[in-house]
């Protein structure tokens, strides 16, 4: 069992499985958005009494934030106990376009030479994490929800806003992948 | 008890984010450049199963463990917030290659400096908090 789900997912198992997630919640009768997180632990953190928006009973919202634990506890299982140790399959085109940026290819999970601490105290580093970070706060609750609420979520529930907001998605990652990236890794 | 089954299907989904590869910075590089069929392969294998299952929900009024008609969330019917909202997201989406989920996956998997990402997340969803009644809908 642990040896089969080691190997290397492919896309149309991936897919299903992230949808069997969807199924469980909403069996449960909850619905799927991660992001709505973000507003429960600044709920909790007792901001509702300084900003309206996060007034709210964060304690309904527990199951959620529960589910975000098991997502911290999930990630350590699976890179502890069920790693393929075969480097990730990027495409060759990828490969050339990040070198290019000086990034280059180590086959993990994401590159070692900007996911980490001392890169961090970089200009770069600030602006990919600690502004990668807020763009992601500020935009999926400004969105009402991000790629599980409204990609998964909303598209398979044929919601014309969701389709919207993942068009925006798309914007919003050209944008910085064709023009900001060129800028910023030069 | 309940607590315990969320916390499950957390894990779950912990799981299937990173054997999915969807956790990956140079996946979402290379779904941005469009050079690999493999991000679109799961974002719509995984949409294709959801109709599947929500039409099957609909279809026999099938309730959930509590014995309650399953309800679906409704987006209003505004659109600048979903577009404005959602590039600004897709920005940070292109810069951490993480979205909300994926960044407590990868500190889970001990990509410590996702502790960056969530201080950033918060300030900015602390921010949207406050202007948000001065922001388009």
């Amino acid at each position: 069992m642990i040896k089969f789900l080691s190997q290397s997912w492919a896309w149309y198992v991936s897919g299903p499985a992230i949808a069997l997630i969807l199924a469980i919640l909403l069996f449960s009768g909850k619905t799927f958005g991660f992001s709505a997180n973000l507003s429960n632990i600044c709920s909790m953190m007792g901001l509702g009494k300084q900003i309206d928006y996060f007034k709210f009973d964060w304690k309904k919202q527990q199951w959620n934030l529960l589910f975000l634990a098991g997502s911290v506890i999930g990630g350590y299982i699976a890179a502890h106990y069920l790693q393929s140790n075969q480097p990730l399959s990027l495409s060759v085109a990828t490969i050339e376009d990040l070198k290019k940026m000086n990034i280059p290819f180590d086959g993990n999970m994401e590159p070692g030479s900007i996911f980490n601490w001392s890169y961090l105290l970089t200009w770069r580093g600030l602006l990919l994490f600690l502004g990668g970070g807020f763009l992601i706060g500020f935009g999926t609750r400004y969105a009402g929800g991000c790629t599980s609420g409204h990609a998964i979520t909303g598209l398979s529930t044929l919601q014309l806003p969701s389709l919207i907001a993942v068009i925006g998605f798309f914007i919003g990652g050209l944008f910085a992948t064709f023009i900001l990236f060129p800028v910023i890794f030069k | 008890m309940k607590a315990i089954k969320y916390i499950l299907t957390g894990i779950l989904f912990g799981i299937i984010m990173t054997k999915s590869e969807a956790v990956s910075w140079y996946r979402i590089q290379e779904m941005f450049r469009f050079q690999s069929i493999f991000m679109y392969g799961i974002l719509s294998t995984a949409v294709i199963s959801g109709i599947i299952l929500v039409a099957v929900i609909k279809r026999f009024h099938l309730k959930d463990t509590d014995g309650q008609p399953i309800q679906f969330p409704v987006k209003d019917k505004r659109w600048k917030k979903y577009l404005i909202g959602g590039s600004i997201f897709g920005m940070g989406w292109a810069f951490t290659g993480a979205c909300p989920g994926p960044i407590f996956v990868l500190l889970g998997q001990g990509y410590t400096i996702m502790l960056m990402v969530i201080a950033g997340a918060l300030a900015g969803t602390m921010l949207y908090g406050v202007l948000r009644n001065r922001l388009p809908q």
